[in-house]
């Protein structure tokens, strides 16, 4: 069996992407159209909610990307920081803004339910405000890969910047148990059956989660190697000018 | 359509910028790809030939 270590060579990565990728992005488009329409068309208003239950099926799953994108990129940081393997660092350089936009998309659609749920757009209840904070982190995270000329220094900061975040990332998760306070509710998904939303909410919810699961895993592929491809031409233009 | 009822625009709304900023994400993304590979293919053809 393959040691996952070979997939830090470029050109072994660049070549499995070729081959998973179109699978991994059918998987994605399939899953989300089938979560996304059962969940809107097929589902029943809540009794409190009404029709804005529907929400949870976009809100949820990019909640939980915008959270698991940060650990993502905090493995391939560690990754980086430990055995200096180039791919890993780039994977998550490429992971970033697609955890922006899905923490943007949890934010959004936070508020827009809110608005009529609570009767405001924004408070600045724990969960909302260390959502905020997670934001700003991968805008801090992406600026700084812009604005460093030396990769390995880009890499080497973006590292320590993203071990710096992951405290945010997990205060997202566990700030309603934390401060046990603030308007957000608890987990929508839990192993008590008590806490545990409706099944009829539940089974759809589980579909669009794994739609944007190989939706993000999908991106990762295909931005890491636009990032590779980047770093070739890059050092093939320095050939170049050197030649 | 299902009936929404007076949370139409919440729902409507809440679905249609979430999928215009996924929508935007994967163009943006596959684009770049593109645009790399291209840029790409050219230096090696120079270099090559």
């Amino acid at each position: 069996m393959a040691s996952i270590w070979e997939y830090a060579n470029p050109v072994k990565f660049s070549r499995t992407v070729q081959v998973v990728l179109p699978w991994v992005s059918v998987g994605a488009a399939v899953a989300l159209a089938v979560g996304l329409i059962w969940g809107f068309f097929f589902t029943p208003d809540d009794y409190r909610q009404g029709s804005t239950v529907k929400i949870i099926y976009l809100h949820v799953p990019a909640a939980l990307m915008a959270i698991n994108a940060w650990f993502m990129m905090l493995v391939t940081s560690l990754i980086w920081l430990i055995r200096r393997h180039h791919v890993s660092a780039l994977a998550a350089k490429a992971a970033a803004p697609i955890g922006a936009v899905m923490t943007l998309i949890a934010l959004i659609t936070g508020a827009i339910w809110g608005q009529p749920m609570w009767g405001t757009w924004w408070e600045w209840d724990p969960r909302l405000t260390v959502f905020l904070i997670l934001f700003l982190f991968y805008l801090g995270y992406i600026a700084l890969w812009e604005a460093i000329d030396n990769p390995d220094t880009a890499a080497d900061l973006t590292s320590v910047l993203c071990l710096v975040g992951s405290v945010f990332a997990v205060l997202s998760r566990y700030a309603v148990n934390f401060w046990n306070q603030g308007l957000h509710q608890g987990a929508s998904l839990s192993l008590d059956k008590e806490e545990n939303v409706a099944d009829v909410f539940y089974f759809p919810l589980l579909v669009c989660i794994a739609g944007f699961v190989l939706l993000f895993v999908a991106l990762v592929l295909l931005r890491t190697r636009t990032e590779i491809r980047r770093r070739r031409l890059k050092a093939l233009i320095a050939r170049e000018r050197m030649a | 359509m299902p009936e929404l009822g007076k949370y139409a625009d919440t729902v409507l709304s809440a679905y249609g910028v979430s999928l215009l900023l996924l929508v935007v994400l994967v163009l943006a993304s596959m684009r770049a790809s593109r645009k790399a590979l291209k840029e790409l293919e050219k230096v090696e053809s120079r270099k090559n030939g």
